[in-house]
């Protein structure tokens, strides 16, 4: 019965704020409504006792990756309506359309196959938990622990693999910025300065990201 | 784990407890609120020789009320280039997670050795003094203060004037910079508590400390490195001076506030003290043992927790009138760069000497986690090392990365010339 209710108000809040980033105009709004958005999915995390992970989706996601998307609309001032009919890669609304209707059948799938219960379902989706798995998965230990040993411990090598991508990604965009070599005068000099200080400042946001996932 | 009354089933009488703990800590966090504006003005007029208030009631106590009142009465402008819904919503995003940090903080309790383990039985429940006990504890408190920065960085861009702009960004910019360093800190102190619950936190550092006599305070076990980060990143995530960059009066006027009037301007006012208080609050509950002390009879145990609590939580407010009486503002690079090339490493390496040693130190049954040599403290000395030979890499890296970054950002500006003839006159 509480389960239910709060599942209900968080739904309503998480399709509510999605909603709102399509369909607002200004971008500043747009991230507003993801954070509820996000807010709605911490509640339902806390509901299934995850309770690390939904104050890291509010630290991570709600805190420091909104801040830091109203940081760039607001220094960059792009917070004005767009012109819509510019598509930057070609085709990209049909791919998006075809992904959404994907990713939807696929979660539709595992509704339909799971039926009432729910049990079978996310067995199908994710195959039977192996034995280690069903030992992590315990309800006694905290879920930071049972996070802990399988990130740590099973799945080290893809966690490592992340944070390598994220630091290549980073290194990308500082050489990226740095090798913009054309004679510039004093005045602009002064103000590619500030940026290049910019550009570092993000190299360690990145790797601030990358330690907090 | 969690607050004892939660343990068996929830009925009314936990919900109606719960709510009284909820108004009573709100209760408590106005009235701290209130008296910190009034110690706060006193002291400054005290440092700077005035007087400060002392019309309104003795000593000039009811001079907070006075202005509150005043505020309220006061005409509610709205910009008309404002985006309306955002300005009336950004100082309730900045009040409430201010209160929200606060409900974490153990009050009181008796953590004296022998004592109740900070519990004490309210119409006959036995609970902690605190709203809530949540098991992920002070990872809350992070969180709040990450959500604190929409507040200030929606009121200035939806003010729709431009020093409320600047303001903003120079506010997403600093919340950014500090949260990284402000977390890494706090997680030293979890590694030597090894919980997230805050009433764990205390119970730790209310144990035996070194020869019986030193307090077993996390900001002494950790090393005083931790706590000095954490006080430093904490001042700037409150944007008090020496960080306050954020309303720098003599640059960009009141900053995000500028627009603001009447009772909206009140709500940044008092949860910009509310966070004062709060913050130096969890810095008396995570390095200084919050109500962690002995109790000298007398009073009930749980009193004597209240008292040590209070009289911490006292130091660091003092502390923090002090730093925005004598200390001048920074610059906005001094402020970049102390954050990013001095706290986060300094953090980030002390957080790994500390886990070195954790690692190495051998546990109840005699083996550590890692063992190198059977002897411990040669396996001691070999972690250690080890942590700090990482840190003299890390060092020297940084130090010549900056370095090249500074010659290549001269020689852009076309500085370099400027350099080499000075050296050629001298």
């Amino acid at each position: 019965m509480v389960d239910a209710s709060v599942f209900i108000v968080s739904a309503a809040i998480i399709i509510l704020g999605a909603l709102g980033v399509i369909l607002s105009k200004n971008p500043v709004r747009a991230a507003l409504s993801l954070v509820a958005s996000f807010f709605g999915v911490a509640v339902l995390f806390v509901l299934q006792e995850a309770h690390f992970l939904s104050l890291v989706q509010v630290v991570v996601y709600g805190g420091a990756i909104v801040v830091l998307f109203l940081f760039v609309i607001m220094l960059l001032g792009v917070d004005k309506a767009e012109n819509l009919r510019i598509e930057p890669l070609v085709g990209q609304r049909y791919a998006g359309v075809l992904a959404g209707v994907g990713f939807c059948a696929i979660i539709c799938a595992g509704l339909f196959l799971s039926g009432p219960g729910g049990e079978d379902g996310a067995v199908a989706l994710t195959g039977t938990p192996t034995q280690e798995q069903a030992r992590i998965i315990d309800a006694t230990t905290p879920d930071i622990n049972q996070l802990a040993t399988d990130l740590f411990g099973r799945n080290v090598l893809a966690f490592e693999a992340t944070a390598l991508l994220l630091t290549i990604a980073t290194v990308g965009a500082v050489v990226l910025v740095k090798n913009q070599k054309k004679p510039v005068p004093a005045s602009v000099a002064a103000h590619s300065a500030a940026d290049s200080e910019n550009s570092s400042e993000n190299t360690e946001l990145d790797a601030e990201n990358e330690v907090d996932e | 784990m969690g607050d004892p009354y939660l343990s068996d089933g929830v009925d009314l009488g936990d919900v109606l407890l719960a709510a009284g703990k909820a108004v009573f800590a709100f209760t408590v966090l106005l009235v701290a609120v209130m008296l910190m504006v009034w110690f706060e003005r006193k002291v400054v007029s005290r440092l700077q020789n005035r007087i400060g208030p002392n019309i309104a009631g003795p000593f000039g106590l009811f001079q907070t009320l006075a202005d509150g009142i005043k505020l309220f009465f006061k005409e509610d402008v709205i910009p008309t280039k404002a985006d309306r819904f955002v300005f009336q919503l950004a100082p309730y995003l900045s009040l409430i997670p201010a209160f929200l940090t606060f409900t974490i903080v153990p009050l009181a309790g008796d953590f004296s050795p022998g004592g109740s383990e900070g519990r004490v039985v309210i119409f006959g429940r036995e609970t902690f003094m605190q709203v809530a006990d949540v098991p992920v504890g002070i990872l809350l408190f992070l969180a709040m203060s990450s959500l604190a920065v929409y507040g200030v960085m929606l009121a200035g861009w939806a003010s729709g004037s431009k020093y409320p702009l600047l303001g903003s960004v120079r506010a997403s910019a600093q919340a950014i910079s500090y949260e990284a360093a402000l977390g890494l800190s706090l997680a030293s102190v979890l590694l030597l508590s090894g919980s997230l619950s805050t009433n764990a936190i205390v119970q730790v550092q209310a144990g035996e400390g070194f020869l019986g006599v030193v307090p077993n305070w996390n900001v002494i076990v950790s090393g005083f490195v931790p706590f000095i980060v954490f006080l430093i990143a904490g001042t700037a995530e409150l944007n008090r001076p020496p960080f306050d960059f954020v309303e720098a009066e003599q640059e960009i006027v009141g900053g995000y506030h500028t627009e603001y009037s009447s009772i909206r301007f009140s709500l940044f006012f008092l949860a910009e003290f509310m966070n004062v208080v709060t913050l130096s609050a969890i810095m008396v509950t995570l390095f200084f043992g919050g109500p962690a002390g002995p109790a000298f009879g007398l009073l009930p145990g749980w009193v004597w927790g209240f008292i040590w609590f209070f009289s911490k939580l006292i130091v660091f407010l003092f502390l923090f009138v002090w730093f925005r009486a004598a200390l001048p503002r920074l610059r906005y690079d001094q402020l970049m760069d102390l954050g990013w090339k001095v706290l986060i490493p300094l953090s980030l390496v002390w957080l790994l000497i500390l886990a070195g040693i954790r690692l190495a130190q051998p546990d109840e049954n005699g083996v550590s986690l890692l063992q190198v040599s059977d002897n411990p403290t040669i396996n001691t000395a070999y972690f250690l090392g080890a942590a700090l030979s990482v840190f003299a890499l890390g060092a020297l890296l940084l130090m010549v990365a900056s370095k090249n970054a500074r010659d290549d950002r001269l020689k852009s500006m076309g500085l370099k010339a400027v350099a080499i003839e000075s050296a050629e006159v001298n």
